[in-house]
């Protein structure tokens, strides 16, 4: 074979190269792709300023203004994008607490200690983070909550909204399957209620109305409403998943523990219950990803999160106008985490299912944004078979 | 006590009893705060002048106008902007969902990475960047005119309207002019509705564009292939064969991500586009009404979700009666 | 397929319903504020729900006064650079605290946007509302706040592009004009431009950065406010020689604390800290003088500063209560040198009516 004839041969195989149709589009789009990505490494890289002396003002941005990126705003703010108003001194309390939750995320992929240990693991880490955040301890001022803000507040909205809401959840979904129609009646309105309504109205609901919901004197402080009403919503939502799990048990199950003697708690709690949130867990994750991204919605209510924190910085007057930079920025950020943890659920499914098609597609039916799992498991399995295409 | 029916109407009837006690509790304790605070109750409160001004759009509204239009107005925005992103979701969804299927690599490439991306980030954050992407176009001095009459700059999107006149030929087109603070004349899109129209349709379209996917792929290979041996050409096999079976297994879950669509509308109000719960805001916050203000919000929601959820599984009932079905 | 860890699984159940019932439990620990530290100074009762002076009681146990002030606005509320809050309404709260606590530095900040301000207020999550609001009827009547006393006379009006040529309100015919909702300017603005039919289109954003921010980006030609906040925005402006604030008002907007009608007591403590603060100025009482003070002959000065007369007790506090407010804040005049000066604003019409302006409040005695 000539030198030159393997290269050729592997463009020829490359999926871009495939045939006619493919080369032409490859080249065509190709080209537009590149010369909107060479755009965007000079608005980027080349020319972007990349950080500002102390105390100097924006001019030398405002300057490059629409040919470069000016980085250095992030720079600058970036304690405040990611700690919000938390004082400047006592920072490294929320920065600890990020990496407990982000240990606790890596600890609840480890399948070895999927037992009680996980149970104490999300009990214990939250708890501490939280410790962290307020103080209290010996060396650690408290810190009121109307100075939590950042990364660390969208890591506990969402964590400790999820480890509260998720036995909620689960009584909820039994009650909506429960034969006791009082009980099914309920629960069906929760959720139903819960799920029709955005997630706005609970916020505002939480900030302005429970309140009065408390004894004159005593107050509860935003964070915590704000918490209360996020479980509440996913309460209602993860109970969805977990009834498609329930329903995905086979009736063989139900049936087997029936005749060993089992009455209803027994039965569910050791048989069904177990077996149904396993299968549930790809969807449970993707719902874990849904709700981190909503956590964002507490600006509404006033409070810092990380998007709070990047929309607080660009409405400063030295900073007005660089919002592009400073959102594609906390895009960045998120997307890192959600994508990781998304990959890690495809990983999940392909794991405990291997009959179900293997990639993105499947995403679909695992309960990816809301309320898709109650179609998941309702017979869409058998449907749904591995594909013979190449990828 | 050991009857299993007893058993079950206690159960019950404790269950009831306790979410009741639970929720008069919290009533009780409601009630004595507004009367301690003299807030007042009831929906009275409707009947009353807003006292504050809506950004002007298609229905007429002024700060002496009630509280109760002031709501009307504000569920019209939110229905406009719903409807309108439910109908352009849908057809960008589907086309990029038919993208990601494609045979040319590189355009499920750009379909996937537009997936990820929408996928893996806040919608708020999306929808402030689109904001910010409109603020950075030009002041209406410079405005951009890519075609006759039509403007383009950070106060909005200025186009041509039809208007009635006296005498032939008893409409004329009306350009919009730049006068003195503005452009006058014609009609505009204001930045807040198209930053809102435009995240709410990227966003929903890439999940729709994956159910999309997922329900093509669910359709058995067999027809595809038999309907290639046929002779048609791929764009007709997609319309004809596969598109029709793959929608009994797409419209369940597409459904759900619509109503997500009209209930994640009401981020708008961190953008200042005037929707239903934008207005529930203001009104609960200057009438301290917050309990009516927000059932009425919440009730509004329902109805919607619940007459878009029958209209879809209608819609859904008919395509299983229509075409075979093998779900 | 056999059921999988059973026993596990029931543990992990019960183990939730445990970890579900402590978090709850901490919860309700933390409601109630932050009681960090243990009552001391006057009279610390315990709240009962019944008692006649609630708010007072909560200040007294918490040991703060928590004010409810703007998110930045210079001369009236904002943080400096240090992150410490001064402003015309911060000395507000500060003179409560120094009355009813002993300590001006006692006070605990809840910023809050003008849609927020009064819920805020009504739920209790603030004490007392420090927050240049405006006096109206609906206000005082319709949602029931009441207002203890005056602190700033101002107006509603406007602030324009000095390019923009607008010389009068009229100019503004056919403008674009932020304002915020929740606001009387909002309305004032509406009002106006009707009875004069004149027209304008609203841009209504709710935080004050953003909608100042919006004006400064060209979003709108006009911004309405009333004057005072104006010109302190304006000097915060990137560029404040391109910009001018109309001195014409288009209504008149007096400020003042608001507080909940529920407590009698506390509205008088924070009328009096108020009327106190303006009748040290009309004594001659300044933080300087105050010790001097203590030593004179003046029967005003003398029921002023506590030396006879117990004024202080009657309100529930003790004697020196007037004595600590111009000790530890200043007297009215200290505090517009100190916040309002800065900006550039005149006094006008906030002058005492000896000096020919409209402040005059009921004397010491």
């Amino acid at each position: 074979m000539t030198a030159g004839a393997r290269p050729v041969a592997w463009i020829r195989r490359a999926p871009m190269f495939r045939d006619r149709t493919n080369a032409i589009a490859s080249v065509v789009l190709g080209a537009a792709i590149a010369y909107a990505g060479v755009g965007f490494v000079r608005w980027g890289i080349v020319h972007a300023v990349w950080s500002l002396p102390e105390d100097a003002g924006s001019e030398t941005c405002r300057a490059v203004r629409g040919e470069g990126a000016c980085w250095a705003v992030v720079a600058e703010r970036l304690r405040f994008i990611l700690f919000g108003t938390y004082p400047f001194a006592e920072q490294w309390r929320p920065a600890a607490a990020c990496v407990l939750f982000v240990a606790l995320y890596a600890a609840s992929s480890v399948r070895r200690w999927c037992n009680w240990r996980l149970l104490a693991l999300w009990t214990l880490l939250p708890s501490a983070a939280v410790t962290l955040l307020r103080g209290g301890l010996p060396g650690m001022p408290v810190v009121p909550s109307e100075f939590w803000g950042g990364l660390p507040l969208t890591f506990l909205l969402s964590t400790v909204g999820f480890a509260v809401a998720f036995p909620l959840a689960i009584a909820l979904a039994l009650g909506r399957r429960s034969p006791l129609p009082a009980v099914k009646a309920l629960c069906i309105a929760y959720i139903e209620v819960v799920r029709g309504v955005p997630l706005a109205t609970f916020l505002f609901m939480a900030a302005v109305m429970f309140p009065l919901f408390v004894p004159e004197g005593r107050t509860i402080d935003k964070v915590l409403r704000a918490q209360a009403a996020l479980v509440m919503v996913i309460a209602a939502y993860v109970a969805e998943v977990v009834r498609g799990g329930l329903q995905a048990v086979p009736r063989g199950q139900y049936e087997a523990a029936a005749s060993l003697g089992l009455t209803y708690w027994p039965s569910t709690l050791l048989v069904v219950l177990p077996q149904a949130l396993r299968v549930s867990i790809p969807a449970l994750v993707n719902t874990f990803i849904a709700f981190f991204k909503d956590t964002s919605l507490v600006t509404v209510i006033g409070l810092f999160d990380l998007l709070g924190a990047a929309r607080a910085v660009i409405v400063d007057a030295k900073w007005v106008g660089f919002g592009i930079e400073v959102y594609l920025f906390v895009a960045a950020v998120y997307f890192a985490f959600c994508y990781g943890v998304s990959r890690y659920s495809q990983h999940l499914e392909r794991v405990l299912q291997p009959d179900a098609v293997i990639d993105q597609g499947s995403a679909v039916f695992n309960g990816r944004g809301r309320g898709d799992a109650s179609h998941r498991h309702t017979g869409r399995q058998q449907v749904v078979r591995r594909s013979a295409r190449p990828a | 006590m050991s009857d299993p029916r007893t058993r079950a109407v206690v159960a019950q009837v404790l269950v009831v009893v306790g979410v009741a006690a639970a929720v008069s509790a919290v009533a009780v304790q409601a009630v004595i705060n507004l009367r301690a605070r003299g807030i007042a109750s009831g929906f009275g409160f409707l009947g009353r002048a807003a006292g504050f001004e809506i950004a002007p759009g298609p229905l007429e509204f002024t700060s002496r106008d009630t509280y109760a239009r002031a709501l009307l107005v504000g569920l019209h925005n939110t229905l406009r902007v719903s409807l309108l992103g439910i109908v352009l979701a849908t057809l960008l969804g589907t086309a990029v969902g038919v993208a990601r299927l494609s045979n040319v690599w590189m355009a499920s490439a750009i379909a996937r990475g537009y997936v990820e991306a929408m996928r893996n980030t806040p919608l708020l954050l999306q929808l402030l960047f689109w904001y910010s992407l409109s603020q950075a176009l030009p002041a209406p001095r410079e405005a951009l005119n890519p075609l006759p009459g039509v403007f383009l700059c950070f106060r909005g999107l200025f186009l041509p309207a039809l208007r009635g006149r006296a005498g032939y030929p008893w409409v004329a087109l009306e350009r919009p002019v730049l006068a003195g603070f503005g452009f006058h004349g014609g009609t505009s899109i204001s930045p807040e509705f198209a930053a809102l129209l435009v995240g709410l349709t990227t966003c929903t379209a890439a999940f729709i564009g994956e159910i999309v996917r997922g329900g093509i792929l669910a359709v058995d290979k067999g027809q595809g292939e038999a309907a290639a041996a046929l002779g048609l050409s791929r764009s007709r096999i997609l319309r004809l064969v596969v598109l029709p079976q793959a929608l009994p297994v797409i419209i369940p879950p597409a459904t759900s991500q619509l109503l997500n669509l009209v209930k994640n509308s009401s981020l708008a109000v961190a953008i200042g586009y005037a929707d239903l719960i934008s207005i529930t805001n203001t009104t609960l916050n200057q009438t301290g009404q917050a309990i009516e203000a927000i059932a009425l919000a919440m009730a509004a929601y329902l109805v919607v979700s619940a007459s878009l959820s029958l209209a879809l599984n209608a819609y859904n009932a008919a395509v299983l009666r229509r075409g075979g079905s093998r779900a | 397929m056999r059921a999988s860890t059973g026993r596990s699984e029931l543990v992990g159940l019960r183990g939730w319903m445990c970890a579900f019932a402590f978090v709850l439990s901490a919860c309700s620990r933390t409601a109630g504020g932050d009681a960090a530290s243990v009552p001391t100074g006057e009279g610390p009762a315990r709240a009962s729900a019944s008692s006649a002076t609630p708010t007072l009681d909560a200040v007294r146990r918490k040991n703060f006064v928590q004010c409810g002030v703007t998110t930045g606005v210079a001369g009236f509320s904002a943080p400096d650079a240090r992150g410490e809050w001064r402003g015309l309404d911060v000395d507000v709260c500060r003179a409560i605290a120094a009355a009813v606590l002993g300590d001006a530095r006692r006070v605990r900040f809840t910023p809050l946007t003008a849609a927020q301000r009064f819920t805020a207020l009504q739920s209790g999550e603030v004490d007392v509302l420090s927050r240049i609001t405006t006096i109206t009827f609906q206000r005082d009547v319709q949602l029931g706040i009441e207002f203890p006393a005056i602190n700033w006379y101002d107006g509603t009006t406007f602030i324009v592009r000095k390019s923009s040529g607008v010389k009068s309100v009229k100019d503004l015919n056919g403008a674009t004009i932020c304002v915020q909702p929740g606001t009387t300017n909002e309305v004032d603005v509406a009002d106006y431009f009707r009875k004069h039919k004149l027209t304008f289109t609203p841009v209504v954003i709710e935080r004050l950065e953003e909608v100042t921010s919006a004006y400064f980006a060209g979003r709108c030609d006009a911004f309405s406010q009333d004057q005072a906040t104006l010109a302190a925005l304006r000097a915060r402006a990137p560029n404040p020689a391109d910009h001018v604030v109309l001195s014409e008002l288009i209504s008149r907007g007096p400020y003042g604390p608001g507080v909940m009608p529920n407590d009698p007591r506390w509205i008088e403590i924070v009328r009096w800290s108020v009327y106190a603060m303006i009748n040290a100025e009309e004594l001659g009482l300044t933080q300087a003088t105050i010790d001097r003070a203590l030593e004179s002959d003046d029967p005003d000065v003398r029921r002023f500063v506590g030396t006879s007369d117990g004024f202080g007790p009657m309100l529930g506090l003790d004697a020196a209560w007037a004595y600590r407010i111009v000790k530890q804040v200043g007297n009215y005049a200290e505090s517009v040198e100190r916040n309002i000066k800065p900006l550039g604003v005149e006094r006008g019409v906030n002058r005492l009516w000896k000096d020919g302006g409209v402040v005059y409040v009921p004397p010491l005695r």
